[in-house]
């Protein structure tokens, strides 16, 4: 988890509000901080969006260009999805090559997008075996405020929503919407002391044992799913946790992401 | 291969499987000399070894920690283990997969006796057919057993997928590549989960279900491994009764 180092005092003060049921900025357990998505906010890039989820902030810009395919998969396009937590974000964030918190992020963002089949790769094949359309999806952390999985996604989906592709640049024709088919919602929830809170701030997110962050699509079901850190969790726990998200999931996409 | 018409028909899977049931496992405790404990665990088509090496001193010694042992789990494919030749070395998947292993099996070893000192464990996987990461935790687990190290107990790990809507416990790799959902678990055998990932495509209630899947299936992997390194040491006993 979080190598962000947090005072005895300030660890006590939370796990003595838990036990209260409370929490530090006075939200509920299954409640989120106050989340906003601008979207076009990068000209030069095919498609953007700014996330601001309580004091956590990413950029997530796409770009679009046309590229070889991979030989398994001639007649489909290609999406990669990069995450860099730069120096700027936190006092933590070293710069230099990703290292496994980045690298873990950035793959369950991945994740979502791809396996909830939210991109229509066969739509992104410009000739089969020869050319497709590459996306590329890079995330920018500008201010760590905890929960970066959830705000990086919600980024990357929103990104993805205005994104085109540039075909007239490349004398491919006329610009298209990167073509889109569902709409993948994160949602993380960390365990502290056996209770289960949705959306940590940073504070949360650094004393938590477990993360948990659940991606579901709009038809309710599940798309992807990854633990982090070392604490156990409950069969229980972890079916809670997915109720919740696809319940969540389901008011976030209806109210901000729409195809 | 390309996509098979069905991989289940009947309940009866492709490799002649039922649904519930998982490939056959072959473990044999302490196969290498040098390392401190090791396993080499046959799933399937996996073949993957486990070396632990530990408690050491700690290199580079800025990654020591004052209070407790540091963990380091390596997750490596060699280049020959797959269909087409994988460049060597690690990559943003191996190094994901090395994290979340990792996690799964810190909670279970007793870091905090062996302070200022590194406990390594090393996975190798000679021969990939789905479910290496898996095989892996099951691999490390009994390395770490068989090192010494103390531990809280063993963590067993397999996998749940859906192939043609059906659950099934235990992918192959046809099934892997053409299934619909992969859901690996890892479990202390007191149902504590220790690690959970998941892609694809499952409803709320195939998931719930796949996950008390998943629970059989590492109880049955949980066995096989204390019976692996109870029949070790057992043995050994004897010898030295036998002198």
């Amino acid at each position: 988890m979080s190598n962000e180092i947090i005072a005895e005092l300030r660890k006590d003060y939370i796990c003595n509000l838990m036990i209260k049921g409370e929490r530090e900025d006075g939200r509920t357990f299954d409640q989120h901080r106050e989340l906003t998505i601008e979207t076009n906010v990068i000209n030069k890039a095919e498609g953007s969006a700014r996330v601001k989820l309580g004091n956590t902030q990413v950029v997530v810009g796409v770009k679009c260009q046309p590229g070889t395919p991979f030989p398994d998969t001639p007649d489909q396009g290609v999406i990669i999805t990069n995450l860099e937590l730069i120096p700027l974000a936190s006092p933590v964030f070293e710069s230099g090559p990703p290292r496994e918190d980045a690298i873990e992020l950035a793959r369950v963002v991945d994740r979502g997008i791809r396996e909830s089949q939210s991109v229509d790769l066969s739509k992104l094949c410009i000739t089969p075996g020869e050319k497709v359309w590459m996306v590329f999806i890079d995330v920018h952390v500008l201010d760590d405020g905890g929960n970066i999985m959830d705000a990086a996604s919600l980024g990357a989906v929103a990104a993805l929503l205005t994104a085109k592709l540039p075909a007239n640049r490349y004398d491919l024709g006329e610009d298209s919407p990167v073509p889109m088919r569902n709409v993948p919602v994160s949602v993380t929830a960390v365990e502290i002391g056996g209770s289960i809170m949705l959306d940590p701030s940073l504070d949360e997110e650094s004393i938590a044992g477990t993360k948990l962050t659940v991606t579901s699509n709009q038809e309710g079901e599940v798309s992807a799913m990854q633990k982090s850190g070392i604490h156990p969790l409950t069969t229980e726990q972890i079916n809670y946790i997915v109720d919740i998200a696809i319940e969540k999931g389901k008011e976030i996409r209806e109210k901000f992401l729409v195809i | 291969m390309s996509k098979p018409e069905k991989l289940i028909e009947n309940g009866i899977r492709l490799d002649g499987r039922k649904p519930d049931e998982l490939r056959p496992i072959k473990i044999e405790v302490g196969v290498l000399n040098r390392a401190d404990g090791s396993c080499y665990f046959e799933f399937g088509g996996n073949k993957v070894i486990a070396a632990v090496y530990g408690p050491r001193e700690v290199h580079p010694r800025h990654q020591q920690k004052s209070n407790s042992a540091v963990v380091r789990y390596r997750y490596n494919m060699a280049s020959f283990s797959v269909e087409d030749r994988k460049r060597p070395g690690p990559d943003r998947r191996s190094i994901e997969v090395s994290k979340v292993s990792r996690e799964a099996l810190e909670p279970v070893i007793f870091q905090e006796y062996f302070p200022r000192s590194a406990i390594d464990i090393y996975v190798e996987v000679l021969q990939a057919d789905a479910g290496t990461r898996t095989a892996g935790i099951n691999a490390a687990s009994i390395a770490l057993a068989d090192a010494g190290i103390p531990m809280k107990c063993l963590v067993s790990a397999c996998a749940v997928g859906k192939i043609d809507g059906t659950l099934v416990l235990d992918l192959n790799k046809d099934e892997d590549n053409y299934g619909q959902a992969d859901l690996p678990v890892a479990m202390t055998p007191d149902g504590n989960i220790t690690l959970i990932q998941m892609d694809g495509n499952l409803t709320k209630d195939e998931f719930k279900e796949g996950l008390e899947m998943a629970k059989t299936g590492c109880m049955a992997i949980h066995e096989m491994q204390k019976a692996a390194l109870m029949e070790k040491y057992s043995s050994q006993i004897e010898g030295e009764n036998n002198e």
